[in-house]
């Protein structure tokens, strides 16, 4: 075999080598951190996806070395491959920065922001997005559009009002079964996933959807309104499954199963299971597997991703190398949800029972003073 | 002066194959078999022919790009799915002389080695499907189509492709999804049609009118067609004039005409009627930046603007506009330009495909927003957030759809902002008469005597 070209892509004055047909998305998770452009669209264990979110797009200031010339348009980083010498601006692009606060905000002028209801809430790709990455409030000020809600079969709901229609569904069903009763009805402002005409979505391995929707627009059913996602503790456990490689996440809460996922990596992504299978999980196991003298225990497991549900709350929590400070001159990194950043009420110093009557935020001022006086010492 | 495509087009019975045989059809194809498919590609490339289909491409260097892979069949697509608000050109070629772009068909596919043809038609042009199937089954009667054309071991076949009504599908690649049966959806570039287009085949899509002017470039030769017109915008072209106009209707035009010629001369649109006065005009179908009439004429460095690619865009979107499809589209003082952006605004929230989110959601926020602003329960905020929707919708999208449809919003506002203002401080007033022509006519010299 021919030894692999290797590329050399610099994304935000990082430069890294990649080998030939890595796309820029992917180069700038070799790297990790900040530089990581959003990813609401594109998954890939699944073939053609992305390009559609558009929240992903990066400036790219040099195409490569033989054509040097920057690209006239941001580019989506998830479906452009690297070329040798290409220079990247994601973080640093006011541009890029730009139209990323542009499709946030226009992603969410129809999403209901039904988030207190939503199941999805607290590991959902759409609230990371617009925190991370949008403005405050929006400036749309008409009635969202509706539509109604569908029972996909005994197991999967849809909520087509908050569908960003990323298409992963519909690529899922393509590749994953044999047959596709769901794809994309009508177009532009209305297009919706939905069957034709009021289907089940009845299949070994359609319980995916669940899991690469980005929002909560597929729920599963058997653990609708059962629980908020960040109260169950994530543990890995396996099972013989004659169909799917059997590996999976359990979502606890005391003894109880409340749901069954599959495992997925730092991106949010299913990830291969140990003997090599793709980590895509039958119905079997998702859905009716619900007592933990099904699975075999492998212990907890660390949610590698930077959501409330893994804020602070796993010991050896791995974060990514943080370049942002190297890269743009000295501004600091803003955590997601670190809230022990910006309250002062886990601090040891104040005795909250020692306060009279509720507490103001003038005692936790005093509280500053002090340590400030402590640090000045 | 001088017609090469509808040069014919006023002659009896010219639709059937006897009679355009008799006018001299079919000629180009005879000679073209005597040249190699190289031959032809380098005769287009030097005629300077670029892409009439809107965006302007040359097309000798589109047919230059296909590849050629050893085994593969390639194809060639005729993209007849004209649906641009203001352009109707294609149409008029297809109805009135079928054969001449079943004639630039077969050129063309010879030249690129397309043994199947197909022409993508729109979906509502349907007697139109019967009269091309009507033509390329005379063709193919008298042996210039099938097998062997002509003896030089060369075979093609045309196949008509109706549409299913979406505006999309105009967009190559989306025209390339809805032919292999799929939705309109526009593939992400690259690998770009000439690589990998219908059926992962190497596929060159070109414009009705852009294949039926290979039939002169045969005809008379590259060279001598590129001396036709003026600078890069060589050939003519057809123009599709409408709106307020005395004689809406298809035109050619050797692009060496000035705009004032073309909308006040008696050969082409006749001035505009009952004597009013020229407020703006979208030069090229409507996806095109929209210009006042003082910019119109004059750009702005003051001198007259021509009737081509490179004149219409002098000033860039700031000051100019486009050449476009040729949808030519003009405005007297009574129309409205908040009216006709909020239509533009409605028909491309229509027909976005949905793909995407900056244009599936950016274009129905435009048009709620232009909507209330035309119905008189605008914000003054509102204007500047348009502009800002647009701005993010512009370049940040898969096809140029998105961009399409912000350039006349951005247009519109940039050119006529005080309209929109007047709109947004006299809500009552401006649901019962226009605006009117303000100061864009100002530097026009008066036509008629009502001023």
């Amino acid at each position: 075999m021919a030894e692999q070209q290797l590329f050399k892509v610099t994304i935000d004055n990082i430069t890294i080598e990649v080998p030939a047909g890595t796309t820029i998305l992917n180069a700038a998770r070799m790297i990790g951190g900040d530089v990581v452009p959003p990813a609401m669209c594109y998954y890939s264990k699944l073939q053609n996806s992305g390009g559609k979110c558009r929240t992903c797009l990066v400036e790219v200031s040099k195409g490569s070395d033989k054509d040097p010339r920057p690209m006239p348009k941001l580019v989506a980083s998830c479906r452009t491959t690297v070329m040798d010498g290409m220079e990247v601006k994601n973080i640093t692009s006011q541009k890029a920065i730009e139209a990323r606060k542009g499709v946030v905000e226009m992603l969410l002028i129809n999403h209901p922001l039904d988030c207190p209801i939503c199941d999805q809430a607290g590991e959902c790709d759409l609230q990371d997005l617009s925190y991370g990455h949008g403005e405050d409030g929006s400036r749309f000020d008409f009635d969202k559009r509706i539509f109604d809600k569908h029972t996909l079969g005994p197991y999967i709901q849809l909520h087509m009002t908050r569908c960003i229609l990323c298409y992963r569904c519909v690529f899922v069903a393509d590749q994953l079964t044999q047959t596709r009763q769901h794809g994309i009805l009508d177009r532009g402002e209305r297009s919706e996933i939905a069957t034709y005409i009021e289907k089940n979505l009845d299949n070994d391995f359609i319980g995916n959807v669940i899991d690469v929707c980005p929002v909560g627009a597929l729920t599963d059913r058997t653990f609708r309104f059962k629980n908020r996602v960040w109260f169950t503790k994530p543990v890995d456990a396996h099972r013989d499954c004659p169909k799917c490689c059997g590996e999976v996440r359990l979502w606890m809460r005391g003894d109880e199963v409340f749901r069954v996922t599959a495992r997925r990596d730092e991106w949010g992504e299913i990830r291969d299971s140990s003997n090599g299978k793709t980590g895509w999980i039958c119905n079997e196991c998702r859905f009716e597997k619900k007592n933990t003298s099904d699975w075999v225990i492998e212990g907890t497991t660390k949610v590698n991703r930077h959501s409330v549900i893994a804020q602070n709350k796993y010991v050896g929590l791995k974060r990514p190398p943080e370049f942002i400070e190297e890269v743009m001159d000295g501004v600091k990194q803003r955590y997601m949800l670190d809230i022990h950043n910006v309250s002062e009420v886990n601090e040891p110093e104040i005795r909250l029972d020692l306060i009279e009557g509720p507490a103001h935020s003038e005692d936790f001022e005093i509280a500053d003073e002090k340590r400030e006086e402590k640090e000045n010492k | 002066m001088q017609k090469l495509l509808l040069e014919k087009d006023n002659v009896e019975g010219i639709r059937f194959y006897e009679t355009y045989r008799r006018e001299g059809g079919y000629k180009s194809v005879e000679k073209a078999f005597k040249m190699s498919p190289a031959d032809i590609v380098e005769e287009v490339k030097k005629s300077g022919l670029r892409g009439r289909g809107g965006a302007g491409f040359p097309t000798g260097m589109k047919w230059s790009f296909i590849a050629k892979p050893e085994g593969v069949p390639r194809h060639l697509v005729c993209n007849a799915d004209e649906s641009e608000p203001g352009t109707f050109k294609d149409r008029y070629l297809m109805e009135f002389i079928p054969h001449l772009l079943i004639e630039g068909l077969i050129v063309s596919s010879f030249a690129l080695g397309s043994n199947v043809t197909y022409i993508y038609i729109r979906g509502e042009y349907a007697w139109i499907v019967d009269i091309l199937e009507q033509a390329i089954a005379e063709a193919k009667n008298n042996g210039w189509l099938g097998k062997n054309i002509l003896g030089s071991g060369f075979d093609c076949e045309i196949y008509v492709h109706r549409g299913a009504g979406a505006y999309i599908c105009g967009e190559e690649t989306a025209l390339i999804e809805s032919l292999e049966g799929k939705r309109g959806n526009p593939r992400i570039k690259p690998p770009f049609p000439a690589i990998k287009g219908v059926w992962d085949r190497p596929t060159v899509v070109n414009n009705v009118e852009t294949l039926a002017a290979v039939v002169p470039i045969i005809n008379m030769g590259g060279d001598e067609y590129a001396k036709i017109g003026v600078g890069k915008s060589t050939g003519t072209k057809l123009m599709s004039a409408c709106g307020n106009i005395n004689k809406p209707g298809v035109y050619e035009i050797d692009m060496t005409i000035s705009v004032e010629e073309f909308i006040f001369s008696d050969e082409y649109c006749g001035g505009i009627p009952n004597g009013k006065r020229l407020k703006a005009c979208i030069p090229g179908g409507s996806s095109v930046p929209i210009l006042p009439a003082n910019l119109l004429l004059k750009t702005s460095k003051g001198e007259t603007r021509m009737m081509n690619y490179e004149s219409l865009a002098d000033g860039g979107f700031a000051t100019g506009s486009m050449m476009g499809s040729g949808g030519f589209i003009v405005f007297d003082e009574d129309q409205c330009v908040v009216r006709h952006t909020y239509t533009l605004a409605r028909f491309y929230r229509h027909e976005s495909c949905g793909q995407c989110s900056p244009c599936r959601e950016g274009t129905g926020w435009m048009e709620k927003i232009l909507k209330n602003i035309e119905y008189g329960k605008g914000k003054m905020s509102d204007i500047d957030l348009l502009w800002d929707i647009q701005s993010k919708i512009e370049g940040n999208t898969i096809c140029p759809l998105g961009d399409a449809a912000a350039w006349p919003v951005a247009a519109a506002i940039r050119h006529f902002r005080d309209e929109f203002e007047w709109h947004v401080l006299n809500p009552d007033e401006s649901q019962i008469r226009n605006y009117g022509l303000a100061h864009y006519a100002e530097p026009l010299t008066p036509k008629g005597e009502l001023v």
